[in-house]
């Protein structure tokens, strides 16, 4: 073991890891990440993983123990509306109070943003936007795109060499963060063997349950100021169980839009009844006739 | 003779870790840093070529640190110089320059003098380097 001189002066101290986790810092980011997403189990289980490995290397580093940065390339697979996103704007902030990014910035591009349209084109385009993520976290959504098989002569293939190169030697100045749907990453994966042994982090964005769904809903509108009735609550139940079973799912994405057109709804109710005294109750409280003239209950019910 | 401009000039010249340190400063008060290269180190030529735009948009030293190592590996054996930019109103101008890279041999400068009319005397600076023809002069 490197540096047992050092780490035996002090073999008989003792640290307090709780004390220690009191400092960092990180218990309210972990509690807020906690508290503001619903489900995700998964991914908050890595983040503490992640957040856990940090205190320990600080607490081997009192020791005289070498720690190294972790790699913390990850890569984020789910459906549509799964929450990939949101928690890639989430990861920067929480990886910047833990100490492994410097600024805690979140650079979110997509193919067109590496890719270039003609011949060297792409590789001034990537940098551009590497120099720009440095020191923070890079999210690549859709990261899928860069690659396209059928064309073997696509520009794509010259970003990802960029990218991984700098994957791997400015693993300290930033994260990358690729993101899209599962069976599309596994195949971008699959020809593209260097991304898959560069990314440390593999996390599997799982679908929502209705009751995850339903409290998702409820907080989007709470930051809304925006309160469900208790007739309107069961007609969102019922909206989100029906919306599943019907084409173009998209998780929590689907929540959002239906809310929005309630609250179109809602608005449109409150205009036409033309209410000369209308309370502030009234103008904040969803009603069910608002979710249940949706075209989602109008729907024959013709599959099983 | 080693060449010397801008700030730090009278200190060693700055370690990759310094120039971070710098560089991040200056982006943290939101000036645009800027790298330039010349093979003619004529005090007066003040004129360097730039290498790529000015770099406003970067939150993080590490990426100006990126470009000025691709500027190395291209014109490493010539002089290159960070220089940082203030826009904000009352300043509009340069705020920090200093060399950065420079060549492995520097021969410095000949003196010329000239008689002109009388007993006056003109004099003239002359880097050697400039003898040979650009993109030749530090090979």
């Amino acid at each position: 073991m490197s540096g047992s001189g050092e780490a035996r002066a002090t073999d008989r101290e003792r640290i307090d890891l709780a004390a220690e986790f009191a400092q960092s810092g990180v218990g309210p980011v972990l509690q807020q990440l906690d508290d503001e997403l619903v489900g995700l189990a998964p991914v908050k289980q890595r983040i503490r993983e992640i957040a856990a490995l940090l205190l320990v290397d600080r607490v081997r580093s009192k020791f005289g123990l070498g720690a190294q940065a972790p790699t913390l390339h990850m890569s984020f697979t789910g459906n549509p509306g799964t929450g990939k996103t949101t928690v890639a704007a989430r990861m920067a902030e929480i990886l910047h109070k833990l100490g492994y990014v410097r600024r805690g910035h979140l650079v979110a591009v997509t193919r067109d943003d590496l890719v270039g349209q003609y011949i060297g084109h792409t590789a001034p385009k990537t940098k551009e936007v590497l120099k720009k993520a440095m020191g923070g976290v890079l999210f690549i959504d859709e990261a899928y795109y860069l690659y396209r098989q059928e064309n073997e002569r696509d520009y794509g293939q010259e970003s990802i060499e960029i990218l991984l190169q700098v994957m791997e030697n400015n693993r300290d100045d930033l994260v990358v963060i690729l993101a899209g749907y599962a069976d599309k990453m596994d195949r971008f994966f699959h020809s593209n063997p260097g991304f898959r042994s560069r990314v440390a982090h593999h996390i599997d964005f799982p679908d929502y349950a209705d009751s995850d769904l339903m409290s998702i809903g409820e907080k989007m509108l709470a930051s809304l100021n925006y309160t469900l009735s208790p007739e309107a609550r069961l007609a969102l139940g019922e909206y989100i169980s029906l919306r599943r079973t019907q084409p173009l799912f998209a998780n929590a994405r689907s929540i959002r839009n239906a809310l929005d057109r309630a609250r179109l709804r809602q608005a449109n109710r409150l205009f036409a009844a033309g209410d000369p005294e209308l309370t502030l109750d009234a103008l904040t409280t969803i009603e069910a006739d608002d979710i249940r003239q949706s075209r989602v209950f109008r729907q024959p019910v013709t599959s099983a | 003779m080693r060449i010397t401009q801008g700030c730090f000039s009278f200190l060693p010249d700055l370690t990759d870790d310094q120039i971070l340190t710098q560089v991040q400063y200056c982006l943290d008060h939101g000036w645009a840093v800027n790298l330039e290269f010349t093979d003619d180190p004529h005090p007066r030529n003040t004129y360097w070529e730039m290498w790529g735009l000015p770099m406003f948009d970067i939150p993080d030293a590490k990426g100006v640190l990126l470009e000025l190592e691709s500027c190395r590996k291209i014109y490493g054996d010539r002089y290159i110089r960070l220089s940082a930019f203030d826009s904000s109103h009352g300043w509009e101008s340069v705020r920090i320059s200093f060399i950065v890279n420079r060549p492995k041999n520097e021969e410095g400068f000949r003196l010329d003098r000239s008689e002109a009319q009388g007993r006056v005397q003109r004099y003239a600076t002359r880097a050697y380097a400039t003898d040979r023809p650009e993109g030749k002069r530090y090979e």
